[in-house]
Protein backbone atom coordinates (compact mmCIF):
# COMPACT_ATOMS: atom_id res chain seq x y z
CA UNK A 1 0.00 0.00 0.00
CA UNK A 2 1.33 3.45 -0.90
CA UNK A 3 1.59 6.27 1.61
CA UNK A 4 -1.74 7.35 3.11
CA UNK A 5 -3.42 10.44 1.63
CA UNK A 6 -4.13 11.80 5.09
CA UNK A 7 -2.37 11.00 8.31
CA UNK A 8 -2.79 12.38 11.82
CA UNK A 9 -0.23 11.48 14.48
CA UNK A 10 -0.91 12.25 18.12
CA UNK A 11 -2.86 15.34 17.21
CA UNK A 12 -4.07 17.48 20.12
CA UNK A 13 -5.45 20.95 20.22
CA UNK A 14 -6.30 23.29 23.06
CA UNK A 15 -7.98 26.66 22.50
CA UNK A 16 -6.84 29.44 24.81
CA UNK A 17 -4.48 29.46 27.78
CA UNK A 18 -4.56 28.79 31.50
CA UNK A 19 -7.82 28.15 33.28
CA UNK A 20 -9.94 29.23 30.32
CA UNK A 21 -8.28 26.72 28.01
CA UNK A 22 -10.65 24.41 26.12
CA UNK A 23 -9.22 21.12 25.04
CA UNK A 24 -10.90 20.33 21.72
CA UNK A 25 -9.18 17.15 20.56
CA UNK A 26 -6.70 14.89 22.28
CA UNK A 27 -4.10 12.52 20.87
CA UNK A 28 -5.81 11.60 17.63
CA UNK A 29 -4.00 9.27 15.27
CA UNK A 30 -5.60 8.01 12.11
CA UNK A 31 -4.75 7.44 8.52
CA UNK A 32 -6.81 7.58 5.35
CA UNK A 33 -5.66 5.53 2.37
CA UNK A 34 -5.51 7.29 -0.97
CA UNK A 35 -8.79 6.93 -2.84
CA UNK A 36 -10.84 5.92 0.17
CA UNK A 37 -13.85 7.53 1.76
CA UNK A 38 -13.51 7.91 5.52
CA UNK A 39 -15.91 9.51 7.97
CA UNK A 40 -15.38 11.03 11.37
CA UNK A 41 -18.39 10.63 13.60
CA UNK A 42 -18.86 12.25 16.96
CA UNK A 43 -21.15 14.33 19.13
CA UNK A 44 -21.39 18.08 18.74
CA UNK A 45 -18.38 19.97 20.07
CA UNK A 46 -16.01 17.00 20.07
CA UNK A 47 -13.53 18.66 17.74
CA UNK A 48 -14.44 17.34 14.29
CA UNK A 49 -14.27 20.75 12.62
CA UNK A 50 -11.05 21.45 14.51
CA UNK A 51 -9.44 18.39 12.88
CA UNK A 52 -10.42 19.55 9.40
CA UNK A 53 -9.18 23.08 10.02
CA UNK A 54 -5.79 21.69 11.01
CA UNK A 55 -5.67 19.60 7.83
CA UNK A 56 -6.72 22.61 5.75
CA UNK A 57 -3.66 24.45 7.10
CA UNK A 58 -5.75 27.07 8.88
CA UNK A 59 -5.15 26.08 12.51
CA UNK A 60 -1.82 25.22 14.11
CA UNK A 61 -2.42 22.42 16.64
CA UNK A 62 -0.83 22.48 20.07
CA UNK A 63 0.71 19.03 19.52
CA UNK A 64 1.06 16.31 16.93
CA UNK A 65 1.44 16.01 13.21
CA UNK A 66 -0.93 16.30 10.27
CA UNK A 67 0.19 15.04 6.88
CA UNK A 68 -1.45 15.27 3.49
CA UNK A 69 0.16 12.96 0.92
CA UNK A 70 3.29 12.84 3.01
CA UNK A 71 3.64 16.62 3.44
CA UNK A 72 2.98 18.41 6.67
CA UNK A 73 -0.29 20.30 6.31
CA UNK A 74 0.29 22.41 9.38
CA UNK A 75 0.16 26.10 8.44
CA UNK A 76 0.25 24.98 4.80
CA UNK A 77 -3.05 25.84 3.12
CA UNK A 78 -3.74 24.82 -0.46
CA UNK A 79 -3.07 21.07 -0.18
CA UNK A 80 -6.72 20.03 0.06
CA UNK A 81 -10.19 20.98 -1.08
CA UNK A 82 -11.93 22.13 2.09
CA UNK A 83 -15.65 22.61 2.63
CA UNK A 84 -16.22 24.43 5.94
CA UNK A 85 -19.26 23.71 8.07
CA UNK A 86 -20.82 27.11 7.30
CA UNK A 87 -21.43 27.49 3.59
CA UNK A 88 -19.40 30.72 3.44
CA UNK A 89 -20.63 31.73 0.02
CA UNK A 90 -19.29 35.15 -0.86
CA UNK A 91 -22.31 37.49 -0.85
CA UNK A 92 -20.74 39.71 -3.53
CA UNK A 93 -20.47 36.93 -6.10
CA UNK A 94 -23.35 35.43 -8.01
CA UNK A 95 -23.86 31.67 -7.69
CA UNK A 96 -21.76 30.66 -10.70
CA UNK A 97 -18.93 33.02 -9.75
CA UNK A 98 -18.93 31.50 -6.26
CA UNK A 99 -18.54 28.06 -7.78
CA UNK A 100 -15.47 29.05 -9.79
CA UNK A 101 -13.72 30.85 -6.92
CA UNK A 102 -11.15 28.09 -6.43
CA UNK A 103 -10.09 28.13 -10.08
CA UNK A 104 -9.81 31.89 -10.05
CA UNK A 105 -7.57 31.86 -7.01
CA UNK A 106 -5.45 29.09 -8.52
CA UNK A 107 -5.07 31.28 -11.62
CA UNK A 108 -6.75 28.76 -13.94
CA UNK A 109 -8.69 29.88 -17.02
CA UNK A 110 -12.08 30.90 -15.68
CA UNK A 111 -13.99 30.43 -18.93
CA UNK A 112 -13.40 26.67 -19.09
CA UNK A 113 -14.16 26.39 -15.38
CA UNK A 114 -17.48 28.12 -15.87
CA UNK A 115 -18.51 25.49 -18.40
CA UNK A 116 -17.53 22.73 -15.98
CA UNK A 117 -19.53 24.45 -13.24
CA UNK A 118 -22.63 24.83 -15.43
CA UNK A 119 -22.69 21.06 -15.91
CA UNK A 120 -22.58 20.52 -12.16
CA UNK A 121 -25.36 23.07 -11.54
CA UNK A 122 -27.60 20.71 -13.47
CA UNK A 123 -26.56 17.71 -11.38
CA UNK A 124 -26.91 19.59 -8.10
CA UNK A 125 -30.44 20.72 -8.89
CA UNK A 126 -29.29 24.30 -9.15
CA UNK A 127 -29.91 24.78 -12.87
CA UNK A 128 -31.41 28.21 -13.56
CA UNK A 129 -29.83 29.72 -10.45
CA UNK A 130 -26.42 30.46 -11.97
CA UNK A 131 -26.90 34.22 -11.92
CA UNK A 132 -28.64 34.83 -8.59
CA UNK A 133 -26.99 36.24 -5.49
CA UNK A 134 -26.35 33.85 -2.59
CA UNK A 135 -28.87 35.83 -0.51
CA UNK A 136 -31.55 34.63 -2.91
CA UNK A 137 -30.83 30.92 -2.32
CA UNK A 138 -32.43 28.71 0.32
CA UNK A 139 -30.27 27.20 3.07
CA UNK A 140 -30.16 23.81 1.37
CA UNK A 141 -29.33 25.35 -2.00
CA UNK A 142 -26.53 27.35 -0.43
CA UNK A 143 -25.06 24.18 1.03
CA UNK A 144 -25.28 22.37 -2.31
CA UNK A 145 -23.52 25.28 -3.97
CA UNK A 146 -20.78 25.17 -1.34
CA UNK A 147 -20.33 21.44 -2.01
CA UNK A 148 -20.26 22.11 -5.75
CA UNK A 149 -17.57 24.74 -5.22
CA UNK A 150 -15.51 22.22 -3.24
CA UNK A 151 -15.79 19.56 -5.94
CA UNK A 152 -14.51 21.98 -8.55
CA UNK A 153 -11.28 22.37 -6.59
CA UNK A 154 -8.58 20.34 -8.29
CA UNK A 155 -7.21 18.45 -5.33
CA UNK A 156 -7.12 14.67 -4.77
CA UNK A 157 -7.97 15.17 -1.12
CA UNK A 158 -11.31 16.62 -0.03
CA UNK A 159 -12.36 17.55 3.50
CA UNK A 160 -16.13 17.88 3.87
CA UNK A 161 -17.53 19.28 7.13
CA UNK A 162 -21.16 18.18 7.47
CA UNK A 163 -21.98 18.99 3.86
CA UNK A 164 -25.58 17.87 4.23
CA UNK A 165 -26.28 19.38 7.65
CA UNK A 166 -28.77 21.94 6.33
CA UNK A 167 -30.69 19.59 4.05
CA UNK A 168 -34.05 17.92 4.62
CA UNK A 169 -34.09 14.12 4.77
CA UNK A 170 -35.27 13.70 1.18
CA UNK A 171 -32.73 15.99 -0.46
CA UNK A 172 -30.12 14.61 1.87
CA UNK A 173 -30.60 11.07 0.65
CA UNK A 174 -30.50 12.19 -2.97
CA UNK A 175 -27.30 14.12 -2.33
CA UNK A 176 -25.74 11.11 -0.60
CA UNK A 177 -26.46 8.97 -3.65
CA UNK A 178 -25.07 11.70 -5.86
CA UNK A 179 -21.94 12.01 -3.73
CA UNK A 180 -21.35 8.27 -3.99
CA UNK A 181 -21.68 8.46 -7.79
CA UNK A 182 -19.28 11.33 -8.22
CA UNK A 183 -16.84 9.88 -5.77
CA UNK A 184 -16.81 6.51 -7.57
CA UNK A 185 -16.04 8.26 -10.85
CA UNK A 186 -12.67 9.71 -9.87
CA UNK A 187 -12.10 8.21 -6.39
CA UNK A 188 -10.62 11.23 -4.73
CA UNK A 189 -9.78 10.78 -1.07
CA UNK A 190 -12.57 12.12 1.12
CA UNK A 191 -12.51 12.83 4.83
CA UNK A 192 -16.14 13.37 5.75
CA UNK A 193 -17.46 14.81 9.01
CA UNK A 194 -20.97 14.10 10.17
CA UNK A 195 -23.00 13.24 13.23
CA UNK A 196 -25.43 11.12 11.26
CA UNK A 197 -24.56 7.45 11.86
CA UNK A 198 -26.45 6.11 8.85
CA UNK A 199 -24.97 8.68 6.49
CA UNK A 200 -21.44 7.86 7.66
CA UNK A 201 -21.91 4.13 7.15
CA UNK A 202 -23.69 4.47 3.82
CA UNK A 203 -20.90 6.53 2.27
CA UNK A 204 -17.70 5.33 3.91
CA UNK A 205 -15.10 2.63 3.75
CA UNK A 206 -14.25 3.32 7.37
CA UNK A 207 -15.95 5.30 10.12
CA UNK A 208 -13.92 6.72 12.99
CA UNK A 209 -15.77 7.50 16.21
CA UNK A 210 -14.75 10.28 18.58
CA UNK A 211 -15.69 10.70 22.22
CA UNK A 212 -17.34 13.74 23.75
CA UNK A 213 -15.09 16.79 24.13
CA UNK A 214 -12.17 16.61 24.30
CA UNK A 215 -12.46 14.31 21.31
CA UNK A 216 -10.40 11.16 21.57
CA UNK A 217 -10.44 8.29 19.13
CA UNK A 218 -12.78 5.65 20.46
CA UNK A 219 -12.88 3.06 17.73
CA UNK A 220 -13.31 2.62 14.03
CA UNK A 221 -15.77 0.47 12.14
CA UNK A 222 -15.30 -0.76 8.58
CA UNK A 223 -18.18 -0.70 6.15
CA UNK A 224 -17.26 -3.40 3.67
CA UNK A 225 -20.37 -3.11 1.50
CA UNK A 226 -20.08 -3.39 -2.27
CA UNK A 227 -20.58 -0.26 -4.32
CA UNK A 228 -22.66 1.22 -5.75
CA UNK A 229 -24.71 1.07 -2.58
CA UNK A 230 -28.45 1.29 -2.94
CA UNK A 231 -30.77 3.13 -0.57
CA UNK A 232 -32.17 -0.24 0.51
CA UNK A 233 -28.77 -1.10 2.01
CA UNK A 234 -29.70 0.68 5.21
CA UNK A 235 -32.22 -2.03 6.15
CA UNK A 236 -29.98 -5.01 5.42
CA UNK A 237 -28.89 -7.00 8.50
CA UNK A 238 -25.14 -6.49 7.94
CA UNK A 239 -25.65 -2.72 7.74
CA UNK A 240 -27.92 -2.66 10.77
CA UNK A 241 -25.31 -4.62 12.71
CA UNK A 242 -22.60 -2.08 11.85
CA UNK A 243 -24.94 0.70 12.82
CA UNK A 244 -25.55 -0.94 16.19
CA UNK A 245 -21.78 -1.13 16.73
CA UNK A 246 -21.42 2.58 16.03
CA UNK A 247 -24.32 3.61 18.22
CA UNK A 248 -22.96 1.54 21.05
CA UNK A 249 -19.53 3.15 20.61
CA UNK A 250 -21.09 6.61 20.69
CA UNK A 251 -22.86 5.70 23.94
CA UNK A 252 -19.57 4.61 25.44
CA UNK A 253 -18.02 7.93 24.43
CA UNK A 254 -20.70 9.93 26.19
CA UNK A 255 -20.03 11.09 29.76
CA UNK A 256 -20.96 8.44 32.28
CA UNK A 257 -21.06 5.88 29.46
CA UNK B 1 -44.24 59.04 -5.62
CA UNK B 2 -41.98 58.33 -2.67
CA UNK B 3 -40.96 61.96 -1.97
CA UNK B 4 -44.51 63.32 -2.02
CA UNK B 5 -44.91 63.50 1.79
CA UNK B 6 -41.61 65.38 2.10
CA UNK B 7 -42.66 67.85 -0.60
CA UNK B 8 -46.06 68.39 1.02
CA UNK B 9 -44.43 69.09 4.36
CA UNK B 10 -42.06 71.53 2.68
CA UNK B 11 -44.94 73.33 0.97
CA UNK B 12 -46.81 73.61 4.29
CA UNK B 13 -43.75 75.07 6.01
CA UNK B 14 -43.37 77.61 3.20
CA UNK B 15 -46.97 78.68 3.58
CA UNK B 16 -46.58 79.13 7.35
CA UNK B 17 -43.37 81.09 6.78
CA UNK B 18 -44.98 83.36 4.19
CA UNK B 19 -47.98 84.03 6.43
CA UNK B 20 -45.87 84.60 9.54
CA UNK B 21 -43.68 87.17 7.82
CA UNK B 22 -46.78 89.02 6.53
CA UNK B 23 -48.81 88.86 9.74
CA UNK B 24 -45.98 89.65 12.15
CA UNK B 25 -44.61 92.28 9.82
CA UNK B 26 -41.04 90.98 9.96
CA UNK B 27 -38.46 93.25 8.24
CA UNK B 28 -36.99 91.66 5.06
CA UNK B 29 -33.40 92.20 6.24
CA UNK B 30 -34.17 90.00 9.24
CA UNK B 31 -36.17 87.26 7.56
CA UNK B 32 -37.37 87.55 3.95
CA UNK B 33 -40.57 85.74 2.96
CA UNK B 34 -40.35 82.86 0.47
CA UNK B 35 -41.94 85.04 -2.22
CA UNK B 36 -39.23 87.63 -1.73
CA UNK B 37 -36.51 84.96 -1.92
CA UNK B 38 -38.08 83.75 -5.15
CA UNK B 39 -37.99 87.20 -6.74
CA UNK B 40 -34.40 87.61 -5.61
CA UNK B 41 -33.66 84.31 -7.36
CA UNK B 42 -35.28 85.59 -10.57
CA UNK B 43 -33.28 88.79 -10.37
CA UNK B 44 -29.83 87.29 -9.76
CA UNK B 45 -30.41 83.87 -11.34
CA UNK B 46 -28.00 84.52 -14.20
CA UNK B 47 -24.92 84.73 -11.99
CA UNK B 48 -25.72 81.62 -9.97
CA UNK B 49 -24.64 78.78 -12.33
CA UNK B 50 -21.10 80.12 -12.33
CA UNK B 51 -20.88 80.22 -8.52
CA UNK B 52 -22.63 76.89 -8.17
CA UNK B 53 -20.31 75.26 -10.66
CA UNK B 54 -17.23 76.44 -8.75
CA UNK B 55 -18.54 75.18 -5.43
CA UNK B 56 -19.64 71.82 -6.85
CA UNK B 57 -16.26 71.31 -8.49
CA UNK B 58 -14.52 72.01 -5.15
CA UNK B 59 -16.89 69.68 -3.30
CA UNK B 60 -16.52 66.85 -5.81
CA UNK B 61 -12.74 67.08 -6.03
CA UNK B 62 -12.49 67.33 -2.25
CA UNK B 63 -14.70 64.27 -1.87
CA UNK B 64 -12.56 62.31 -4.32
CA UNK B 65 -9.43 63.34 -2.41
CA UNK B 66 -11.09 62.36 0.88
CA UNK B 67 -12.00 58.95 -0.56
CA UNK B 68 -8.48 58.29 -1.87
CA UNK B 69 -6.72 59.38 1.32
CA UNK B 70 -9.38 57.76 3.50
CA UNK B 71 -9.09 54.35 1.86
CA UNK B 72 -5.30 54.42 1.94
CA UNK B 73 -5.27 55.36 5.63
CA UNK B 74 -7.92 52.76 6.42
CA UNK B 75 -5.92 50.03 4.71
CA UNK B 76 -2.84 51.03 6.69
CA UNK B 77 -4.71 51.24 10.00
CA UNK B 78 -6.47 47.93 9.47
CA UNK B 79 -3.39 46.00 8.44
CA UNK B 80 -0.70 47.33 10.78
CA UNK B 81 -1.43 47.12 14.51
CA UNK B 82 1.19 49.72 15.40
CA UNK B 83 -0.29 52.25 12.98
CA UNK B 84 -3.70 51.57 14.48
CA UNK B 85 -2.49 52.37 17.98
CA UNK B 86 -0.51 55.45 16.96
CA UNK B 87 -2.52 56.99 14.16
CA UNK B 88 -6.10 56.29 15.19
CA UNK B 89 -6.08 58.43 18.36
CA UNK B 90 -4.38 61.24 16.43
CA UNK B 91 -7.06 61.11 13.76
CA UNK B 92 -9.77 61.35 16.37
CA UNK B 93 -7.98 64.30 17.99
CA UNK B 94 -7.62 66.01 14.62
CA UNK B 95 -11.41 66.23 14.44
CA UNK B 96 -11.34 68.61 17.41
CA UNK B 97 -9.68 71.33 15.30
CA UNK B 98 -12.46 73.67 14.11
CA UNK B 99 -12.52 74.08 10.35
CA UNK B 100 -13.31 77.81 10.78
CA UNK B 101 -9.88 78.19 12.37
CA UNK B 102 -8.09 76.02 9.85
CA UNK B 103 -9.59 77.49 6.67
CA UNK B 104 -7.81 80.90 6.86
CA UNK B 105 -4.51 79.14 7.52
CA UNK B 106 -5.01 76.96 4.45
CA UNK B 107 -5.53 80.10 2.37
CA UNK B 108 -2.28 81.49 3.74
CA UNK B 109 -0.50 78.26 2.82
CA UNK B 110 -2.13 77.42 -0.51
CA UNK B 111 -3.34 80.78 -1.87
CA UNK B 112 -6.77 81.93 -3.02
CA UNK B 113 -7.18 79.31 -5.75
CA UNK B 114 -9.17 76.09 -5.61
CA UNK B 115 -6.62 74.11 -3.60
CA UNK B 116 -7.47 75.31 -0.06
CA UNK B 117 -11.21 74.70 -0.67
CA UNK B 118 -10.61 71.20 -1.95
CA UNK B 119 -8.43 70.54 1.08
CA UNK B 120 -11.09 71.77 3.50
CA UNK B 121 -13.66 69.45 1.91
CA UNK B 122 -11.20 66.55 2.09
CA UNK B 123 -10.37 67.31 5.74
CA UNK B 124 -14.04 67.33 6.64
CA UNK B 125 -14.77 64.19 4.64
CA UNK B 126 -11.91 61.78 5.17
CA UNK B 127 -12.67 61.01 8.82
CA UNK B 128 -16.02 59.23 8.41
CA UNK B 129 -14.55 57.40 5.42
CA UNK B 130 -11.53 56.17 7.40
CA UNK B 131 -13.56 55.12 10.44
CA UNK B 132 -16.16 53.23 8.42
CA UNK B 133 -13.69 51.58 6.07
CA UNK B 134 -11.50 50.42 8.97
CA UNK B 135 -14.57 48.86 10.58
CA UNK B 136 -15.44 47.20 7.29
CA UNK B 137 -11.96 45.78 6.81
CA UNK B 138 -11.65 44.53 10.39
CA UNK B 139 -15.19 43.17 10.34
CA UNK B 140 -14.55 40.81 7.43
CA UNK B 141 -15.61 37.23 8.18
CA UNK B 142 -12.49 35.41 9.47
CA UNK B 143 -13.83 32.11 8.25
CA UNK B 144 -14.25 33.49 4.75
CA UNK B 145 -10.62 34.55 4.85
CA UNK B 146 -9.82 30.99 5.98
CA UNK B 147 -11.79 29.54 3.08
CA UNK B 148 -9.87 31.40 0.37
CA UNK B 149 -6.59 30.78 2.19
CA UNK B 150 -7.38 27.05 2.12
CA UNK B 151 -7.68 27.48 -1.65
CA UNK B 152 -4.15 28.85 -1.66
CA UNK B 153 -4.92 32.57 -1.79
CA UNK B 154 -2.06 34.98 -1.10
CA UNK B 155 -2.44 38.28 0.78
CA UNK B 156 -3.35 40.26 -2.32
CA UNK B 157 -6.03 37.71 -3.22
CA UNK B 158 -7.46 37.76 0.30
CA UNK B 159 -7.69 41.54 0.00
CA UNK B 160 -9.27 41.41 -3.43
CA UNK B 161 -11.74 38.60 -2.84
CA UNK B 162 -12.71 39.03 0.83
CA UNK B 163 -11.49 42.15 2.64
CA UNK B 164 -12.15 44.62 -0.17
CA UNK B 165 -15.69 43.53 -1.00
CA UNK B 166 -16.69 43.21 2.65
CA UNK B 167 -15.43 46.75 3.37
CA UNK B 168 -17.15 48.27 0.35
CA UNK B 169 -20.60 48.85 1.92
CA UNK B 170 -18.97 50.46 4.97
CA UNK B 171 -16.80 52.63 2.74
CA UNK B 172 -19.92 53.91 0.97
CA UNK B 173 -21.62 54.57 4.31
CA UNK B 174 -18.66 56.81 5.18
CA UNK B 175 -18.66 58.41 1.74
CA UNK B 176 -22.35 59.30 2.13
CA UNK B 177 -21.66 61.15 5.37
CA UNK B 178 -18.72 62.91 3.72
CA UNK B 179 -20.89 63.83 0.73
CA UNK B 180 -23.51 65.39 2.98
CA UNK B 181 -20.87 67.76 4.41
CA UNK B 182 -18.85 68.33 1.24
CA UNK B 183 -20.73 71.36 -0.12
CA UNK B 184 -20.78 73.04 3.28
CA UNK B 185 -17.06 72.32 3.52
CA UNK B 186 -16.42 74.03 0.21
CA UNK B 187 -18.39 77.06 1.38
CA UNK B 188 -16.39 77.34 4.58
CA UNK B 189 -13.28 77.16 2.41
CA UNK B 190 -14.54 80.03 0.25
CA UNK B 191 -15.48 82.14 3.25
CA UNK B 192 -11.99 83.51 3.63
CA UNK B 193 -11.56 84.49 0.02
CA UNK B 194 -12.36 83.26 -3.43
CA UNK B 195 -12.95 84.53 -6.96
CA UNK B 196 -16.27 82.74 -7.29
CA UNK B 197 -18.40 80.21 -5.49
CA UNK B 198 -21.55 80.13 -3.39
CA UNK B 199 -19.56 80.84 -0.23
CA UNK B 200 -18.13 84.08 -1.51
CA UNK B 201 -21.55 84.93 -2.95
CA UNK B 202 -23.04 84.55 0.54
CA UNK B 203 -20.29 86.69 2.06
CA UNK B 204 -20.85 89.48 -0.46
CA UNK B 205 -24.63 89.36 -0.10
CA UNK B 206 -24.33 89.61 3.68
CA UNK B 207 -21.97 92.56 3.36
CA UNK B 208 -24.63 94.40 1.34
CA UNK B 209 -27.48 93.24 3.62
CA UNK B 210 -29.15 91.26 0.81
CA UNK B 211 -30.50 88.60 3.15
CA UNK B 212 -32.89 87.41 0.44
CA UNK B 213 -29.88 86.56 -1.73
CA UNK B 214 -28.30 84.70 1.19
CA UNK B 215 -31.41 82.57 1.39
CA UNK B 216 -31.31 81.87 -2.35
CA UNK B 217 -27.76 80.61 -1.88
CA UNK B 218 -28.81 78.48 1.10
CA UNK B 219 -31.48 76.78 -1.00
CA UNK B 220 -28.96 76.07 -3.74
CA UNK B 221 -26.46 74.70 -1.22
CA UNK B 222 -29.16 72.36 0.09
CA UNK B 223 -30.06 71.20 -3.41
CA UNK B 224 -26.39 70.71 -4.31
CA UNK B 225 -25.85 68.63 -1.17
CA UNK B 226 -28.85 66.47 -1.99
CA UNK B 227 -27.57 65.99 -5.53
CA UNK B 228 -24.10 64.95 -4.36
CA UNK B 229 -25.58 62.59 -1.79
CA UNK B 230 -27.84 61.03 -4.42
CA UNK B 231 -24.87 60.51 -6.74
CA UNK B 232 -22.96 58.67 -4.01
CA UNK B 233 -26.06 56.61 -3.29
CA UNK B 234 -26.25 55.69 -6.98
CA UNK B 235 -22.56 54.77 -7.04
CA UNK B 236 -23.10 52.56 -3.98
CA UNK B 237 -25.94 50.74 -5.71
CA UNK B 238 -23.82 50.12 -8.79
CA UNK B 239 -20.72 49.05 -6.86
CA UNK B 240 -22.42 46.87 -4.23
CA UNK B 241 -25.48 45.42 -5.98
CA UNK B 242 -25.64 42.45 -3.60
CA UNK B 243 -26.55 44.81 -0.77
CA UNK B 244 -29.81 45.73 -2.49
CA UNK B 245 -31.04 42.25 -3.41
CA UNK B 246 -33.91 42.08 -0.96
CA UNK B 247 -35.01 45.63 -1.55
CA UNK B 248 -35.42 44.90 -5.24
CA UNK B 249 -37.38 41.75 -4.49
CA UNK B 250 -39.82 43.65 -2.27
CA UNK B 251 -40.50 46.21 -4.96
CA UNK B 252 -41.16 43.55 -7.62
N1 LIG C 1 -11.85 29.51 17.80
C1 LIG C 1 -12.15 28.85 18.92
N2 LIG C 1 -11.84 29.40 20.12
C2 LIG C 1 -12.13 28.74 21.27
N3 LIG C 1 -12.74 27.55 21.32
C3 LIG C 1 -13.06 26.96 20.17
C4 LIG C 1 -12.80 27.59 18.90
N4 LIG C 1 -13.24 26.78 17.93
C5 LIG C 1 -13.77 25.70 18.54
N5 LIG C 1 -13.67 25.80 19.88
C6 LIG C 1 -14.09 24.80 20.87
O1 LIG C 1 -13.54 23.56 20.52
C7 LIG C 1 -14.47 22.52 20.66
C8 LIG C 1 -14.57 21.73 19.38
O2 LIG C 1 -15.12 22.55 18.37
P1 LIG C 1 -15.45 21.98 16.92
O3 LIG C 1 -16.02 23.10 16.14
O4 LIG C 1 -14.22 21.33 16.37
O5 LIG C 1 -16.54 20.90 17.24
P2 LIG C 1 -17.37 19.97 16.23
O6 LIG C 1 -17.07 18.57 16.60
O7 LIG C 1 -17.12 20.35 14.84
O8 LIG C 1 -18.87 20.28 16.65
P3 LIG C 1 -20.20 20.35 15.74
O9 LIG C 1 -20.61 18.97 15.44
O10 LIG C 1 -21.19 21.03 16.61
O11 LIG C 1 -19.85 21.14 14.54
C9 LIG C 1 -15.77 23.18 21.07
O12 LIG C 1 -15.97 22.95 22.44
C10 LIG C 1 -15.58 24.64 20.83
O13 LIG C 1 -16.18 25.39 21.85
MG1 LIG D 1 -18.19 21.21 13.43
Amino acid sequence: MSEPAIELRGLSHRFGEGEHAVSAVQDISLSVAAGSFVSVLGPSGCGKSTLLRVLAGLLVPTAGQALVRGRSAIATPGLVGYMPQRDLLLPWRRALANATLGAEIAGEPVEAERERARGLFQQFGLAGFEDVWPAQLSGGMRQRLALLRTFLIRSDVLLLDEPFGALDAITRRAMQAWLQDVWMRDRRTVLFVTHDVEEALFLSDTVYVLTERPGRLLTHVDAPFARPRLPSLVVEPAFVQCKALLLEALDRGAPGG
Amino acid sequence: MQYLPALLLLAALMAVWELAVALLDIRPYLLPAPSRIWSAFLRIGGTLPHHTWTTMAEATLGLALAAAVGVALAALIASVGLVRRVLYPLLVASQAVPMIVLAPLLVVWFGFGMAPKVIVVALVGFFPIVVNTVDGLLGADREMVGLVRSMGANRAQVLRHILGPSALPAFFAGLKIAAAYAVVGAIIGEWVGAGSGLGIFITRSQASFRIDQVFVAIVIVALASILLFALVQLAARLATPWMYVHERKDEG
